[in-house]
């Protein structure tokens, strides 16, 4: 098989196998929703507090969602052997790995990016300002998932390793949060959070498959 | 160099006498300085006898700092050259470490009660060591979580230096939500040069605390070779039974 064929097919795989019965998407995008809907009932109803709440709260909820999906990317493929596959395949593990992790942004993080345009209209967003949060939730959605397969193929062979990733990848949230959360606000350094957004996903989405393709080898032997 | 430390029998007769004589160099050089850091310093003329608290403060977020930086260390020469005993050296660091950057936190926590008037101000520099605090228990955690020693060694080097390139992005990126959300009534400490009368307890105590984390950590590594040369004998008794 060449390449990309190869690599294609992993896509093709995990994003079936994500959206396969739906299971794989209503998780977290129930979990993002279930959080943008408590939040308020728990500030109460009163409009400048959501309003001044709304982008942050949106920032955590996406992050969450993309924690809760990372327990299963590796671990179901240690346990049925399709790693040992994967490791046999021509193709390099660290392209395999980004492939996985575009197949879970494409799944998992579009969807959540979209629906969070929808969710931050209902927090007192302005109008104007949705397309730009749609925007820094998908960037943003891609810089969780590219540090994440770290995080997850670190805890790949450990039983229950969703608390453990959540311990391993929280630091390396801290920058994608503190700049999607600032690009989203509509304030002066908007754009410029922006900017440093639009680099530490790339950072991540570089560095997460070579750290994750390293790890892997390790866990297979 | 490198190699030359790397059999477990020359490290056991060397840290043999070299942890004592840290452990003592510590409790010399904490005798030293506690008398000079919270009796006969000078208090600062803004925040008057809380600056004592820097004396402790500053030196566990130095070396909480340092000892992560050493870790990473530890960790690519453990990767490159499978070194036997510096994987031993980063988790023996590790424990240290996270005790070093609790106690940051906490006093500067006790601290920022009299000064900024709160038990926790998110202050870029807090912030950062907190979020140093909790990679340093995601570091352990990982040791914990996986049963295979030399698993666990390779994983866990892997999460330290992937941490170490990231530490500086997230300091940048605290300090840039910090100026950015910056409240002004915060009381600012450290904007001017500090005072030669405070500037050599807060050395002398730093030598302290470099001191007893060198102790610690060459004790636990002790330990941990303790621990190996154990799990191997177990193995043999078995395998001889067998």
């Amino acid at each position: 098989m060449t390449l990309l064929a190869t690599l294609s097919g992993v896509y093709k795989r995990d994003l079936a196998l994500t959206w396969a019965g739906g299971s794989g998407l209503a998780a977290p995008l129930g979990f993002f929703a279930g959080v943008v809907v408590l939040l308020p009932l728990a500030m109460g109803p009163e409009r400048a507090l959501i309003a001044a709440a709304g982008p942050p709260l949106l920032w955590v909820a996406a992050a969450l969602a993309a924690l809760i999906t990372l327990e299963r990317l590796f671990q179901a493929d240690l346990e049925d052997a399709s790693l040992d596959q994967l490791l046999l395949s021509q193709a390099p593990l660290e392209l395999i790995a980004a492939a996985k992790g575009a197949a879970l942004w494409t799944g998992v993080g579009l969807p959540i990016a979209l629906f969070g345009g929808l969710a931050a209209l209902t927090l007192q967003c302005p109008p104007a300002q949705v397309p730009m949060v749609c925007a820094g939730l998908a960037i943003g959605m891609a810089a969780f998932i590219g540090i994440g397969l770290f995080g997850a193929a670190l805890a790949a062979g450990v039983r229950r390793g969703g608390v453990l990733i959540a311990v391993l990848v929280l630091p390396f949230f801290a920058p994608p949060i503190i700049f999607g959360a600032a690009a989203s606000n509509g304030l002066e350094a908007a754009p410029a959070a922006f900017q440093l957004l639009l680099g530490v996903a790339a950072f991540y989405c570089a560095l997460g498959p070579l750290a994750a393709a390293a790890i892997l080898r390790f866990q297979a032997d | 160099m490198i190699a030359a430390f790397a059999n477990p029998d020359r490290f056991m007769r060397l840290s043999a006498w070299l942890a004592p004589a840290l452990g003592l160099a510590a409790i010399a050089l904490f005798c030293i300085g506690l008398p000079k850091a919270l009796i006969t310093s000078p208090g600062d003329y803004q925040m008057g006898q809380t600056v004592r608290i820097m004396y402790v403060h500053v030196p566990s977020a130095w070396w909480a700092l340092g000892l992560y930086a050493a870790m990473g260390m530890a960790s690519f020469v453990s990767l490159v050259w499978r070194h036997a005993l510096a994987d031993v050296a980063a988790r023996a660091m590790a424990p240290v470490g996270a005790v070093f950057a609790a106690l940051c936190l906490v006093t500067g926590s006790i601290w920022g009660h009299p000064t900024w008037g709160t038990w926790w101000e998110w202050d870029a520099r807090l912030t950062s060591m907190l979020v140093l605090f909790i990679t340093y228990i995601g570091y352990l955690a990982l040791w914990a979580a996986i049963e295979d020693e030399t698993r666990a060694a390779r994983l866990s080097a892997i999460l330290c230096l992937v941490g170490l390139i990231n530490l500086p992005i997230i300091r940048f990126s605290v300090d840039w939500w910090y100026t950015l959300h910056q409240p002004a009534s915060v009381f600012r400490a450290g904007g001017s040069a500090i005072h030669p009368d405070m500037m050599a307890p807060l050395l002398i105590m730093a030598a302290a605390f470099a001191a007893a984390a060198g102790a610690f950590t060459l004790l636990l590594m002790r330990a941990l070779v303790h621990r190996r040369q154990a799990l191997a004998g177990e193995l043999r008794l078995a395998r001889a039974a067998a």
